[in-house]
């Protein structure tokens, strides 16, 4: 009995830890971001450069390719039952609006929280035990001035270019899918471009851009709480790509209720 | 080596919880190279990291310049202060030229070609401007803590720290980093704080030293090498350099 009170007591005592670790973060980069609109020269755009093409062109493959089989997926399993009713043409449509209001954003967050999440966490992890935070830390630079900042606005810029391109591969699969099923593509992008609005694709941009921010701070985060042990860089990246698609997900679910709320 | 630039008065060294050394009271001279002696795992490094900032002292008070560690102190105070860490810290995804460059790029408003030309001499110094366009994995390890050596001494700072810079290293690469250190000393007139435990290092470069014990979560001793192994009386003072004088014999 007193067992399971010292594991709830302990667990408890290190959630709390974390959480304030984890504002204490959140307050330094919001003030850091902050001093970098003031004095943008100090922003250190070639690392932010690099890692952009990391995220983004080095990932280009991956989530164009897994949009592309999200879409043929759907258009599969959604004109089974479509069908049925012979309008397997509303593919186009449930296609449109789930891949640019849902998908899109959701599924290159989750690519992105694995490939860059992981990666940034791992970055900052190994120089954390190799001790280079402590020489920036010593020589008067903040290690999140010079590490953290420049990847979370790569990953911020990454996300909408990694979303437009997996989201219209996903819709290229799904007209392939309905021109097998005798609907000619020119009705399906007519019936896309009916369906999409600059408003919708706007919007699922805007949330990639947010999906991306939560993964780049997560990810940061974790590689900056890296402990010096043999598996501690390890247990950074996982808890990077843990951290960032269980951020993603509850802010997904927040906004989903309140664009239900809002009627956007 | 009149007035002390390092001052701890008694200094309990650790981490929040953990104390580690108590009591600790020394004074670092301006000038001079002074070394924090002592086993593996007795808070040499500790105390190192009070010094330079890294974390605050668990109580007593700790002066460098003048000025104790605070927000408020601590970008002037990291002005004053270069450290070369164990594994030399270079940053992975710049070429050695780029790691002495950045804290001229942060904090001088020398131009390009200056900053170049200042990079340059600095790795120069360390005998090492050949090396000026390789990245860190493509040099050895003595060749990196070098190279940090470079990096620490760019912006003219007022004491050097160097920890473990024997740690992994040959004995002819160790002496030869001892040798840089006691050129450099001489020629620039900067103070030195060494975290080491080499004995052969210690008596070559060291003017006074300070020695700490594990079990007895403090400072033992303080003076010259010389005076420390020819004069204490502590058994574990003597053990310790006498352990030294039949290996280096």
């Amino acid at each position: 009995m007193a067992g399971i009170f010292e594991s709830v007591g302990r667990w408890t005592v290190n959630g709390w830890r974390s959480q304030r670790a984890n504002m204490a973060f959140l307050g330094e980069t919001v003030c850091e971001a902050m001093g970098m609109v003031v004095h943008p020269r100090r922003f250190r755009f070639a690392d932010s450069a690099l890692a952009f093409q990391r995220a983004a062109f080095d990932g280009l493959p991956i989530s164009t390719g897994i949009g592309f089989l999200l879409g043929v997926i759907l258009a599969f399993q959604s004109a089974a039952a479509l069908q049925m009713f012979g309008v397997e043409v509303y593919v186009a449509d449930l296609l449109a609006i789930g891949l640019f209001r849902e998908l899109g954003p959701l599924v290159t967050a989750i690519i992105l929280a694995g490939r860059s999440g992981s990666a940034f966490a791992a970055e900052i992890g190994t120089m954390k035990v190799d001790e280079e935070l402590d020489a920036l830390t010593t020589m008067g630079l903040p290690p999140v001035r010079f590490l953290v900042l420049p990847r979370v606005v790569a990953a911020v810029l990454a996300m909408p270019v990694l979303t437009i391109f997996a989201e219209l591969a996903g819709l290229v699969g799904g007209a392939i899918v309905l021109q097998m099923m005798n609907v000619p593509t020119v009705v399906f992008w007519r019936h896309v471009e009916a369906t999409t609005s600059v408003f919708m694709i706007s919007f699922g941009l805007a949330k990639g851009a947010l999906f991306g921010l939560l993964v780049g701070l997560v990810g940061c985060s974790a590689g900056m709480r890296t402990s010096s042990t043999a598996d501690g860089v390890g247990a950074a990246a996982t808890s990077a790509v843990v951290g960032g698609i269980v951020a993603i997900a509850v802010t997904d679910g927040i906004l989903a209720v309140l664009c239900y709320v809002w009627q956007l | 080596m009149s007035e002390p630039i390092i001052e701890l008065k008694h200094v309990d060294a650790g981490y929040p919880g953990v104390t580690i050394l108590r009591d600790v009271t020394f004074d670092v001279m301006k000038g001079e190279v002074f070394i924090l002696l002592g086993g593996s795992g007795c808070g040499k490094s500790t105390v190192m990291k009070h010094m330079i900032g890294l974390n605050p002292v668990l109580s007593g008070e700790l002066r460098l310049a003048g000025l104790e560690w605070s927000a408020k102190t601590r970008a002037a105070l990291c002005r004053k202060i270069g450290v070369m860490y164990q594994s030399g810290a270079l940053f992975g995804s710049m070429t050695c030229l780029e790691n002495v460059l950045l804290p001229l790029e942060e904090f001088t408003r020398l131009k390009g070609a200056e900053r170049v030309e200042r990079a340059m001499m600095l790795l120069d110094d360390v005998e090492l401007a050949d090396a000026a366009h390789k990245l860190p994995h493509e040099i050895s390890g003595g060749m990196r803590k070098r190279v940090a050596i470079a990096r620490a001494m760019a912006l003219d700072p007022d004491v050097v720290f160097l920890d473990e810079p024997s740690a992994g290293l040959d004995p002819i690469t160790s002496s030869a980093l001892d040798d840089l250190i006691l050129k450099l000393k001489t020629e620039t007139g900067k103070t030195f704080v060494v975290v080491t435990h080499e004995l052969p290092s210690i008596f070559k470069i060291a003017d006074r030293c300070a020695m700490f014990d594990k079990a007895r979560h403090g400072m033992i001793a303080l003076g010259t090498p010389a005076g420390l192994r020819d004069g204490s009386k502590d058994p574990f003072v003597l053990k310790f350099f006498n352990r030294g004088e039949i290996h280096g014999k």
